[in-house]
Formats: structure tokens, C-alpha cells, sequence
């Protein structure tokens, strides 16, 4: 691929496998992503794409190969994971948003403890991304309040106060409402075209020829194909990614 | 948004409301019927023995001699002994000022409207027990000594209880989370710990602080009977408050714990900003159960040879001077009274508390 040029790389997967038991849910996975890259991540449920994002911050652990995040390696070592999640900001299928919590509270939490901002200047940065995901006015409501396109957009501006140099993606539009899924597409454009080195599974393909710079169709556990949303799309290699497509796409 | 008809009204007289709420329905009938011959049958005579038929005046066992209903004189003539057990007369003021100020701070975290609860809980749980400490064992500023054997009554029930209540708490979070522990040391620790605790019945824990552990422990080294019961029971509630806390820990959604670890906060600062606030609210019940029935069990310390409110009824309803079966169970009906008006506080207070968390969360 295009590995040759320029920078080193923000996320490198080298040969990473997972077991649960004796089911191999990734297999030898490779990826680099380069800083400022969007990569789409899609596949049938159950083909390890969320398994494969989820090791990338070590939500899950990988029992083979290497993770390298912007030069830092994931093991064992705790002071490792604490520098790399500081780095990856997450956005979940389900938000995990803290109900106890105002939205601001939400946003402000992580800087403060984590980064030592002083309150004032953590509550500034929240509120400006708040402004970004149009829902200040949101700031000192409880999440359960919101609507579930209000809750991911507040759920991606606590990933941002973090000023993360990587967002990922599980499936964030997957649990709304029809009606939400294009608010929270926007707001993830907008960030994309900021420039923001992203790796989102989702099955919004015009999301993906919107932004994407490499769509990676995974299948039990492998990436079967990789290419630019363009040739993906219109000419997909594999017999499974074609299936794929003609399901989501069909109707 | 455009107007549109009001709902329909409900009327609800009396009747309607008899036959809602008393009538509904053959089973709820005969229940309603049922409540009302109990209540018939059991409370004339009941209120005829509390009050009608009681003793209220007089000073020895010849003020209730041949009165078929409860001898009200001799609590008055024992409320002493019942609040302060043989705590040393001239002395009973100490403990005046350790209940005065227990009971304004308690007021104080109780009343929704007074400001600067964490400042007055802080020193709730700081400087009170500290300055209650000094004033009734004495010791100190030339107080004299009042040993602990002499604590009794009221007073001592609700040292126990509060010290049971207050240290059992944060041990049972500590062993919870230990329980959950990655490190196996530790999970194994806890667990043992708790499984042995809880495999134990108090009396046996409460006889083997009394009489078995001084035998194991090396000559010269004595240490008060009154903490060693304290500790075991801050221990054996512990264990039992260990598994309520887990049962909270583990109701909260995976995805909590995961959005605290994903933002890049440490593992204390998820339990205590993310995990433990949202875990307490949902044990809340649980836990006041604990703690009611840790205030009731406080009787048991009798068994080793205190002189709580229980014991000192007890001793009471076999006193030469007094004894006769009306003085026993007015005794019995007076603990009873006081046991029941701070578990009913508890749970009251509980179901506010729990009442305001659900406000927070919609609000």
C-alpha cells in the first residue's frame, strides 16, 4: 500500500491475533494509519472489527504481535496503557456517558484528573467543544436527559477535552434513533476535515466516501480487503466484501 | 401547538375511594375485613393494658403491687440505669454532652436545608469520636477514669452500633473491591477474609474476642474487652457489608468502567469518581438493611457480660425489688420502643435519601 510515505506512523498493527478459548477472533491483523488518516472499519457482526479497535486503547488485550501507538508499544506495562489512552480518545456504541454526572462534569473530570488542568481551564475546553458539538447549552444537564444524538455528541466532546491525537469509533450511530444518526455523522465530518487521525466502525457508507481515506473490510476475524472508498466501493475484489455491500446497500 | 380538550375528570367521593382502595375485588374484601377484626380484637386490650389498667405513680415494687397493666414507675425509677448503665452518676453528664452533640450533627447531615454538609460530616467522623472518646473514658484534663465494664445501656448500644455502622462501611468497600481484584493475593485475602467472617455466628465471634483471645496472646498484653468486641464486630459486619457493596459493583454496566479506562483514569480515580457513587446509590437499601439490623444485634453484646439497653431490661426484670411479670414485660415493650424508633428513623431516612439521589439523576 502506501506505507512508504511520509511520517511515522500514529497506530501500527503488526500481526495481531486474539483468542477467546480456542476461537481466534483477530488473526494476523496488519494496519498502519498515518497521522491526520481516517480509516472506515466494516464487516459483518462478529468479524473482530470491534475486537480490533478495542485493543488498539486496551479495552481488550491482544495475545500476539505488536500494537504500536504514536511510538508507544502496548504490553503489560500499566505506565505504557495510561500513555497511550491518554493519546486515543473512544467514542462507544452505547456512549458510556457517566449518569451521575452533569455533561460538564463529564468532560471536565478526565482533564482534571488525569492531565492536572486546573478546573477553570478544563471547564473552558469543554465548553468549547461542546459549542463545536452544538449542544452548550446542554452544559449542566444530566445525561439522561438529553436525546441520544445529544448524549454521543456530548460523549465525543469529553473524548475531545482530552485532546487526544486519535479518536476512535465503535459503531457510534448504531444505537440512535433514524432521526439522530445524521446530527452525529455531521459533527464527525466536521472533525474529520479538522484533520483529526480517526479509525470508525460503522456501516454508514456515505459517511465512508465521504471521509474516509481507506475503507478495511474485515471477515472472521480478517482484513480481506483494503482499498480507497472509491475502488471499494465500485470495484470490490472479494467475493465476501461483494456480498457484504450487495446486503447493506441492496435496499 | 395547537389547544386541544382538557382530560377527563375523575370523581372520587368517599365512597368511590371505599370501594377502590378496600373493596376491590372479593380477596381484597375479605383481607380489608380481616385487618378490621384484628384491629378490634387486638388494640382495646392492648391500649387498656399500656394505659388504662397501667401503674403511672409510686416508688418501689408497691406502687404496681395487684395492677393488671404495665408498671410505667419502674422506668422512671431505672431510666438511669436503662440510659447509662452503671456509668458512675456524678460522671453522667459526660455522656449528656457526647449524646447532645451526636444528635446535633446527626441533625445537622439529616436536615436538608443546613449548609456545609461535607465540613460537618468530616468532623462527624473525625473529631467526634476523638472527643467523645476522651470524655467517657476519661483520662484525660483531669476527667477521671470511667472503665469501660461500667458503660451500659443506651449509651453503650449506641457506641457499639455507631462504631459497627461507621467502621464496617469503608472495610466493606475495601474488601468488595479486593474480592474483585486482579491480583490474586489480594482477591484470595478478601475472600478468605470474608468467607470466614461470615461462616461465623457473632455469639462465637463475640465469646472468642471476650475469653479466647487472651489466651493467645502473650502475658502482659491485655488489651479492653469493650474494643475487642467493637473490632470483632466491625469486622463480622464488614464482611457481610462486603457483599452488599459487590452486588452494587457488579450491577454497574461494563461500559462504565470502560468509558473511565478509555478517558485515561487510573483505577482509584474510576472507583471513586465513576464507579463507587453510582455502585453506593444502587446498594443504598441494602446497605440500611445492614446497618438496622447491626443496631438490633448490638443486644447480643449482653452475652459477654455488657450491660447494654437490653441487658440492663434484663437485669432489671430480675431484680428482687421490682420483679413481678407486669414489671418484665414493660421492660421488654420500653427496649422494644427504643429499638424500633432508630431502625424506623434509619429506613425513613433512607427512603428520603434515595428518593433525593433519583431527583439528582433527573434533574
Amino acid at each position: 500500500m502506501t506505507e512508504s510515505t511520509s511520517g511515522a506512523p500514529m497506530i501500527h498493527l503488526d500481526k495481531v491475533s486474539k483468542w477467546y478459548g480456542d476461537f481466534a477472533v483477530l488473526k494476523d491483523i496488519n494496519l498502519t494509519v498515518k497521522p491526520g488518516e481516517k480509516i472506515v472499519v466494516c464487516g459483518p457482526s462478529g468479524s473482530g472489527k470491534s475486537t480490533m479497535v478495542r485493543c488498539i486503547n486496551r479495552l481488550e488485550q491482544h495475545d500476539d504481535g505488536r500494537i504500536l501507538v504514536n511510538g508507544t508499544e502496548l504490553t503489560r506495562d500499566v505506565r505504557n496503557i495510561d500513555t497511550v489512552r491518554r493519546e486515543v480518545g473512544m467514542v462507544f456504541q452505547q456512549f458510556n456517558l457517566f449518569p451521575h454526572l452533569s455533561i460538564l462534569n463529564n468532560c471536565t473530570l478526565a482533564p482534571i484528573w488525569v492531565r492536572k488542568m486546573p478546573k477553570k481551564q478544563a471547564e473552558e475546553i469543554a465548553m468549547q467543544y461542546l459549542t463545536q458539538m452544538r449542544i452548550a447549552d446542554q452544559a449542566n444537564k444530566h445525561p439522561m436527559q438529553l436525546s441520544g444524538g445529544q448524549q454521543q455528541r456530548a460523549a465525543i466532546a469529553r473524548a475531545l477535552c482530552m485532546h487526544p491525537k486519535v479518536m476512535l469509533f465503535d459503531e457510534p450511530t448504531s444505537a440512535l434513533d433514524p432521526e439522530m444518526i445524521g446530527e452525529v455523522l455531521e459533527v464527525m465530518v466536521d472533525l474529520a476535515r479538522e484533520g483529526m487521525t480517526m479509525i470508525c466502525v460503522t456501516h454508514e457508507m456515505g459517511f465512508a466516501r465521504e471521509v474516509a481515506d481507506r475503507v478495511v473490510f474485515m471477515d472472521a476475524g480478517e482484513i480481506i480487503e483494503e482499498a480507497d472508498p472509491e475502488t471499494f466501493f465500485t470495484a470490490p475484489k472479494h467475493d465476501r466484501c461483494k456480498l457484504f455491500l450487495s446486503q447493506i446497500l441492496g435496499h | 401547538m395547537t389547544a386541544f380538550r382538557a382530560p377527563p375528570k375523575h370523581h372520587e367521593g368517599p365512597v368511590e375511594w371505599v370501594r377502590v382502595h378496600l373493596f376491590d375485588g372479593v380477596f381484597n374484601s375479605i383481607l380489608t375485613l380481616a385487618m378490621i377484626a384484628l384491629v378490634v380484637w387486638a388494640v382495646p386490650p392492648a391500649a387498656k393494658w399500656l394505659f388504662i389498667d397501667a401503674a403511672w405513680h409510686g416508688a418501689a415494687r408497691d406502687a404496681c403491687e395487684g395492677v393488671s397493666g404495665a408498671c410505667w414507675p419502674y422506668i422512671g425509677a431505672r431510666l438511669g440505669q436503662i440510659v447509662y448503665g452503671f456509668y458512675d452518676a456524678g460522671e453522667r453528664w459526660r455522656a449528656d454532652v457526647v449524646f447532645a452533640f451526636g444528635a446535633i450533627g446527626l441533625a445537622w447531615l439529616v436536615i436538608p436545608r443546613l449548609p456545609r454538609k461535607g465540613w460537618v460530616g468530616g468532623m462527624m467522623l473525625t473529631l467526634y469520636p476523638l472527643v467523645a472518646f476522651v470524655l467517657l473514658s476519661g483520662g484525660w484534663f483531669g476527667l477521671p477514669i470511667v472503665s469501660t465494664e461500667r458503660w451500659g445501656g443506651l449509651l453503650l448500644t449506641l457506641v457499639v452500633a455507631a462504631v459497627g455502622i461507621v467502621a464496617s462501611l469503608p472495610l466493606g468497600v475495601i474488601l468488595a473491591l479486593g474480592r474483585r481484584s486482579e491480583l490474586p493475593v489480594v482477591r484470595v485475602l478478601c475472600v478468605a477474609f470474608i468467607e470466614v467472617w461470615r461462616g461465623v455466628p457473632m455469639i462465637t465471634v463475640l465469646f472468642a474476642a471476650s475469653s479466647l483471645l487472651p489466651l493467645f496472646l502473650p502475658d502482659g498484653w491485655e488489651f479492653d474487652k469493650l474494643l475487642r468486641a467493637l473490632i470483632s464486630i466491625a469486622f463480622f459486619n464488614a464482611a457481610y457489608m462486603a457483599e452488599v457493596v459487590r452486588a452494587g459493583l457488579q450491577a454497574l454496566p461494563k461500559g462504565q468502567y470502560e468509558g473511565a479506562a478509555a478517558l485515561g483514569l487510573g483505577y482509584w480515580q474510576a472507583m471513586i469518581f465513576i464507579v463507587l457513587p453510582q455502585a453506593l446509590r444502587t446498594m443504598l437499601p441494602g446497605i440500611v438493611n445492614n446497618m438496622v439490623s447491626m443496631f438490633k444485634d448490638t443486644s447480643l453484646v449482653t452475652i459477654i457480660g455488657f450491660f447494654d439497653l437490653m441487658g440492663t431490661i434484663q437485669a432489671g426484670a430480675t431484680d428482687l425489688e421490682w420483679a413481678s411479670p407486669n414489671v418484665a414485660v414493660t421492660g421488654y415493650i420500653f427496649a422494644a420502643l427504643i429499638y424500633w424508633a432508630f431502625c424506623f428513623s434509619m429506613s425513613r431516612y433512607s427512603a428520603h435519601l434515595e428518593e433525593q439521589l433519583a431527583e439528582g439523576e433527573r434533574r
